[in-house]
């Protein structure tokens, strides 16, 4: 069963002549419950795939679709319900002026559930962040804390896909691995499936066990984590960003 | 004071609003506003504005207890009377008014005008400035080519237009003031609007499904609110002098009311011989006018979300 697939999708910013191609072709399959990586530099339109996806870029087209229905233009709350995303930067992803509580008790709201003040903790649980965390603002928080937050919000309305927009990419090396574990063992807990944006390699082969690398707005290579430990890929990109890495931790 | 010897009620009670880790909606509510108080508290000049802007609220509301004379009473053998005269504090008018009461009753009118124009203006500004900003493309450009033409416009001459058509009078006087005071706040707002709308909260939000009205009123609104309070407390100056101006040429206030542009518009026929009676209620206008100006000044170091980022 697949979770999300994308046949063909072209995403495009500006008309005419300013017309930039952020992302050319790219067909991908995520199966259910499964984590899938995808890699690139930065402008090699990994995000704006994310984006695209969830309809926050409305300039796409190609085929969507999630758990087995075509995705429209206009998206439904019923496909929020479905599809969640935790953005990149914990500092910005969080309304200043609004409490934790406010952020989860309207994400709750707003899909329509009645129990909110037994959820809201819930959710802060799950997150691993005590019942003393509710009433703070963003600016009371770490980053680390901040993304836990977002992660809350992203699993309200009970997703079945996220979207992992470089979610840890803005954190200290500490506060990423515990992040990363989080959501490893969310993952499990609530049989989501994974689309993780990284620049990251290492973090990718923690998480995930299908990777798609982008290169200029296209997917030059999907491959299985095996064969990116085995440092063994087809195409030639691939293997210079393997071996950039390699030199890079080393 | 409780500030100077903490009792331990009042300490436990700071401690209550100074915690990091509120307890309940409301908890979180007061402890952020406590927070925003202290550091205005910590503004001294802001404070002193603060202060006499208390002293004016003050005076305004029991003035009938405060004015030492009735301010219409006219007495034309008293007429003209020097500052500091036996029961005339600051002189009389040329009707023989007394200056001190009349101006205690004015500032009823200048709040009333301030008011008023501070719960008009910047609503107006605010919606016009958040949904062309929010909603871009054509509705932008019809709003804001609109918001041009009145900032096209001197704002006097535009007012003085408004007030001839409408007829003198302080009710369109401030209205006329609020047509022409709306314009910089919507610029403001749509400013504001365009760097949030792009931002990650935002989007955020959207994928929960909330709908632009939403977007708009719960999201957007309270980060352009403080910059506009901040702006209208600092032209809340501009506003009274507008009001004392359209007092001065006659299209404000009308006579006998004792509006302060308007007697100092009765007191120019004198200016060279008794000087008091214009300058009087011209150094109310000024203090007042100081007051709101220290008083916003104080405001954009508290309100300021730029500054809440560390």
């Amino acid at each position: 069963m697949k979770a999300l697939s994308v046949r063909n999708l072209d995403v495009w910013f500006g008309v005419g002549r300013d017309q930039v191609d952020a992302v050319k072709r790219a067909t991908f399959y995520v199966n259910a419950g499964a984590s899938f990586g995808i890699v690139g530099e930065s402008g090699s339109g990994k995000s704006t795939i994310l984006r695209a996806v969830t309809g926050l870029i409305p300039t796409w087209s190609g085929e969507i679709e999630v758990d087995g229905r075509h995705v429209q233009h206009k998206r439904g709350r019923e496909f929020y319900k479905l599809v969640q995303m935790v953005f990149q930067d914990p500092y910005a992803s969080l309304h200043p002026r609004h409490s934790v509580d406010q952020v989860l008790s309207e994400t709750l709201q707003l899909h329509g559930f009645k129990d909110i003040d037994a959820r809201v903790r819930g959710l802060l649980d799950d997150v691993g962040l005590g019942p003393s965390f509710r009433f703070r603002y963003p600016h009371q928080l770490s980053g680390g804390q901040r993304q836990r937050v977002a992660i809350a919000r992203a699993l309200a309305p009970e997703p079945k896909i996220l979207l992992l927009d470089e979610p840890t990419s803005a954190l200290d090396v500490s506060v990423q691995a515990e992040i990363l574990n989080l959501l490893n063992d969310l993952r499990a807990e609530h049989k989501l499936t994974f689309v993780m944006v990284s620049h990251d390699l290492s973090v990718v082969g923690h998480m995930c066990e299908e990777v798609a690398v982008m290169k200029d707005g296209e997917m030059v290579e999907v491959m299985d984590i095996e064969t990116m430990r085995a440092m063994t890929p087809r195409h030639e990109y691939t293997k210079h960003l393997l071996e950039a890495s390699l030199n890079y931790s080393a | 004071m409780t500030d100077t010897t903490p009792t331990p009620e009042s300490q436990s009670l700071r401690d209550w609003l100074l915690t990091d880790t509120p307890t309940s909606r409301r908890h979180a509510k007061f402890a952020s506003f406590y927070k925003g108080w202290l550091r205005l508290r910590s503004n001294h000049m802001a404070m002193f504005g603060f202060a006499i802007l208390i002293g004016l609220l003050f005076v305004a509301a029991f003035a009938p207890w405060l004015a030492p004379h009735d301010p219409y009473y006219q007495e034309l053998s008293n007429r003209l009377l020097p500052i500091w005269s036996e029961g005339h504090v600051f002189g009389t008018d040329s009707l023989g008014r007394d200056i001190l009461s009349r101006l205690i009753y004015g500032s009823r009118i200048t709040l009333y005008i301030v008011t008023l124009v501070a719960m008009i203006a910047p609503v107006a500004g605010l919606l016009v400035g958040t949904i062309a900003g929010y909603a871009g493309g054509w509705t932008d450009v019809i709003l804001m080519r609109i918001t041009d033409i009145f900032l096209a416009f001197p704002k006097l001459v535009l007012a003085l237009a408004f007030v001839a058509a409408l007829g003198a009078g302080i009710e369109n006087a401030v209205l006329a003031i609020s047509l022409t005071a709306w314009p910089p706040y919507a610029r403001l707002a749509r400013a504001e609007t365009l760097t949030i709308r792009s931002s990650d909260f935002i989007s955020a939000i959207k994928l929960q499904g909330a709908g632009p009205i939403r977007i708009i009123t719960r999201h957007i609104w309270p980060l352009c609110i403080s910059s506009l309070i901040i702006r209208v407390t600092l032209d809340m100056a501009g506003i009274i002098l507008t009001a004392a101006g359209l007092g001065f040429l006659g299209l404000g206030a009308q006579p006998p009311s004792p509006e302060w542009g308007a007697m100092i518009s009765e007191g120019r026929r004198f200016i060279l011989d008794h000087w008091w009676v214009a300058t009087v209620p011209g150094l109310a206008i000024f203090t007042v006018s100081l007051a709101f100006n220290l008083l916003g000044d104080g405001l954009r170091d508290v309100l300021d979300p730029k500054d809440e980022k560390s």
